[in-house]
């Protein structure tokens, strides 16, 4: 029941991790995550309540990557939303660089599972939608919506409808969506289970890429071994019903971190120690 | 484009060869059943020498002032039935009470409420075209995906922004499809408003050119006029919705 009885302790703490990455500028300490004893219940009608997450414990330092990794239903989704301010957790608490998360942050921006984009704008009028909502002034999100569209590669269609574009670059305007407020933190909620594999590598490259110019924390979750090892300086493995953080493992890739270095052993070891974690949980 | 409305005259041109046929075939007197030549030039006739055009303003007043009120408070009535449904509960029996209720039955009552001017056919209107604006509304805000209010509650909007941002936008195609219908049962209310006592009119020139003048021609082209009238406003509210929606 304790949260530290599931979790593996381990010693790669975000601060350990942050130094690699603070060479960039000094807002990479910015940024930092940190969960206490956290818990989410969902009321059932008639029954007790039902316990997506229990005392999940987790720090993830200013500038870090952070994949989570876990089965259907384990409470990723959760984990995510507590982190977003989208969901109050039922025990514990989120911060965000010091101070408690209460509800939907600037700071964060998050991209779902599927891109949400409204379909009746086009594609620049969905990316520059955060900023019509926080008051941006016309001239000023124009400029903005140029960049964004240029980071994520999609500065050829900006007055095309979400309807005609494929998968992908709804996807990557969903991203740079979640980039027009300039947060310090993005979640990621398996942001590319509905693309095909080829795109997904790509695009995990691609992600690795704008991190590296950006230094945003970014936590992913993702049901991909593989790509939670590419992308994680750690990946966290959550158990299920309730999830709990079953193993937080560091990933000792060197960067930058290419396609090839998939295979290199280092990766078949993290996908091993994952696959533990997983199974300690089955059994 | 153009053979779509070369197909539309050809249309228009058989439907009059068809009446035409009928009145010829069937030997009908003009007091039964006018020849469309005689109705049309009747219709002419009557606007040209100022017989239709004060009853015509009249009535399109009406069904002006009825449409406005009725698919405004329908859209305001529709908006709280689709976001609360302890609203939705207690309120809908009433409004389905009040639709189901022929307005034939309750024009007199109005009438005798509110007098046989304006606003009792303003009323009538209004309430004819309430319902099917209130449901569409109340079922395009429900249609909302319950995902994209998500992204809005994530990037803070105000109650406002959800509002005009994204129930709205959402809600657009279901409630024009409700207005496509009140605007022509606008036109129903104020004829029917007309008909249960008034001094002007098209409803009431119908009523005129069949009792007192016995100018059949003419009632023919008063009902050619209201049935033009209300073709002409659903054809606005199209361009409305087209124009609105190609925004996007």
């Amino acid at each position: 029941m304790t949260p530290t009885a599931a979790g593996e302790p381990h010693a790669t703490l975000a601060a350990d991790h942050v130094p690699s990455v603070a060479v960039h500028s000094g807002v990479a300490a910015r940024g930092r995550i940190e969960l206490r004893d956290v818990a989410v219940e969902f009321p059932r009608r008639g029954g007790a309540p039902f316990k997506a997450i229990e005392g999940v414990d987790l720090q993830v330092g200013g500038g870090e990557i952070v994949t989570v990794i876990g089965s259907n239903g384990c409470g990723k989704s959760t984990l995510l939303r507590v982190i977003a301010g989208l969901l109050r957790p039922s025990q514990g608490s989120v911060f965000l660089d010091g101070s408690p998360v209460v509800g939907p942050d600037p700071r964060i921006g998050l991209v779902f599972q599927e891109p949400r984009l409204l379909p009746w704008r086009t594609v620049a009028s969905n990316v520059g939608y955060p900023l019509e909502l926080a008051g941006v002034p016309r001239a000023e999100r124009r400029t903005r919506v140029a960049e964004l569209l240029e980071r994520v590669g999609l500065a050829a269609v900006p007055d095309i409808l979400p309807a005609q574009l494929s998968g992908g670059m709804r996807q990557r305007a969903a991203l740079a969506r979640a980039l027009a407020l300039e947060p310090e933190v993005l979640l990621l909620d398996e942001p590319f289970s509905a693309l095909d594999a080829i795109t997904r590598e790509r695009f995990n490259v691609e992600l690795l890429e704008l991190w590296g110019r950006l230094h945003t924390t970014i936590v992913i979750v993702t049901h991909s071994i593989p790509e939670a090892i590419f992308l994680g300086d750690r990946v966290v493995v959550l158990s299920g019903r309730p999830g709990r953080v079953a193993a937080e493992l560091p990933v000792e890739m060197p960067s930058p971190r290419t396609l090839d270095r998939l295979d290199a052993a280092v990766v078949s070891d993290a996908a091993r120690a994952i696959r533990s974690a997983l199974g300690e949980d089955a059994a | 484009m153009r053979s779509t409305v070369l197909l539309s005259l050809a249309c228009a041109a058989a439907f009059l060869g068809l009446w035409k046929l009928i009145v010829v075939v069937g030997n009908y007197p003009p007091f039964i059943l006018p020849s469309p030549e005689a109705v049309i030039a009747r219709f002419i006739g009557a606007w040209a020498d100022g017989t239709m055009a004060p009853h015509a303003a009249a009535t399109l007043l009406e069904v002006a002032l009825g449409f406005t009120v009725g698919a405004g408070s329908g859209l305001v009535v529709g908006y709280g039935l689709g976001r609360s449904s302890i609203v939705a509960r207690l309120v809908s029996p009433y409004i389905v009470a009040a639709q189901a209720t022929p307005i034939l039955a309750l024009a007199p009552v109005i009438a005798l409420w509110f007098g046989p001017w304006l606003l009792g056919k303003v009323v009538i209107a209004a309430l004819i075209v309430f319902f099917p604006v209130a449901v569409s509304a109340m079922v395009g805000i429900r249609s909302v995906d319950a995902r994209l209010l998500e992204l809005g509650r994530s990037l803070r909007a105000s109650r406002r922004q959800v509002l005009l941002t994204l129930e709205i936008p959402a809600a657009l195609p279901s409630i024009f499809g409700g207005l496509r219908i009140g605007v022509t049962l606008a036109v129903v209310g104020a004829i029917v408003g007309e008909w249960a006592g008034a001094d002007r009119g098209l409803g009431v020139l119908v009523n005129i050119a069949r009792g007192s003048l016995f100018d059949i021609p003419l009632m023919f082209a008063t009902l050619g006029t209201i049935a033009m009238f209300g073709v002409a406003l659903y054809l606005v509210v199209v361009l409305i919705e087209r124009r609105l929606i190609r925004a996007r």
